[in-house]
């Protein structure tokens, strides 16, 4: 299966307790919930990793929404053309 | 003419500093929340909070959205599903965000890729797993971390990898492009996906407010 052969690959440059300490850190600081709260409280690499992958569903989840969301707003904006030209100007 | 475009001069001064404040908001709060954070990160949030990166993605944005548009109503004229339509929202929007990366990063690579893959309907060839015996005999003296990997892919069982490694792998799934790759390559690819989705977010929320306020702006008689 393909999965061993990333396993291979991966673990060839092993990758340090630092290095590994140094990236959850860097993730844990975008996460809106424990990245701010009690920085000096050590956070498990687990708890982490769990909370980047509920974020990430998360906005995947909201663009979904704004996506439907715009398409129905674009479907009305069609016909009028000067209102486009202004949004364009508005965001160029 | 002349009437109509009076009429939206005063919506326009009021979203363009509803778009205006929401940039510069989102710009301000991220330097204030980031001053605390060490340099390195700093430089990180500052790539997909700067204002010009907000402004070039929109830009990019609103023309892909013009595209989806007209060829919505170029090719079909009975009224695809809102879900249809939602979808190619979404992928135009995936579009212009991966091409604002510039090619640095391996999720807008892969979401670039894909939709090439997609338009020439190419099928992924599953990989050869004929070596795979011959890489798991060879390998014998290695960390515990590696050895309990191989043994536990040999077994396929999920449940001897390490807890940190198992949710490595499922982040690495829900980043485009990064199934296969090392764990710090996953981690690193996190970062950047996740700043760029915020983004992603921020500058469609400022869409869906300027078009909702022009929808509602009456009509001139």
């Amino acid at each position: 299966m393909s999965n061993r052969r990333s396993r291979q690959s991966s673990s060839a440059p092993r990758i340090s307790d630092d290095q590994m300490i140094d990236l959850v850190t860097k993730l844990r600081q975008i996460l809106p919930e424990i990245g701010q709260r009690r920085r000096s409280d050590k956070v498990s690499a687990s708890k982490v990793l769990q909370e980047t992958c509920n974020y990430i569903r998360n906005l995947n989840r909201e663009v979904n929404n704004l996506s439907e969301r715009l398409s129905q707003l674009l479907e009305s904006v069609d016909e009028d053309s000067p209102e486009a030209a202004v949004i364009r100007s508005l965001l160029m | 003419m002349a009437s109509l475009i009076s009429d939206i001069e005063p919506p326009t001064s009021t979203t363009s500093d509803l778009v205006r404040r929401k940039k510069r908001s989102s710009a301000s709060s991220a330097a204030s929340s980031r001053s605390s954070a060490s340099s390195v990160s700093g430089e990180i949030h500052a790539r997909w909070r700067s204002e010009k990166q907000q402004r070039i993605y929109s830009a990019k944005l609103f023309q892909a959205l013009q595209q989806v548009r007209l060829n919505s109503s170029a090719s079909t004229s009975s009224s695809p599903t809102a879900q249809k339509r939602g979808k190619a929202v979404r992928e135009a929007a995936d579009r212009a965000l991966a091409v604002s990366a510039r090619g640095r990063t391996l999720w807008s690579r892969a979401i670039l890729a894909n939709r090439i893959k997609l338009k020439f309907r190419k099928q992924r060839r599953p990989r050869a797993t004929v070596a795979i015996p011959a890489m798991t005999t060879v390998v014998s003296s290695s960390s515990n971390r590696s050895r309990k990997r191989r043994v536990s892919v040999l077994r396929l069982n999920k449940k001897s990898i390490p807890d940190v490694n198992r949710k490595v792998r499922v982040l690495g799934r829900l980043v485009p492009g990064c199934g296969k790759q090392s764990v710090p390559v996953i981690l690193e690819e996190a970062t950047d996906y996740i700043q760029a989705l915020e983004m992603q977010v921020r500058a469609m929320n400022s869409l869906v407010q300027l078009l909702s306020s022009y929808g509602s702006a009456p009509p001139p008689i």
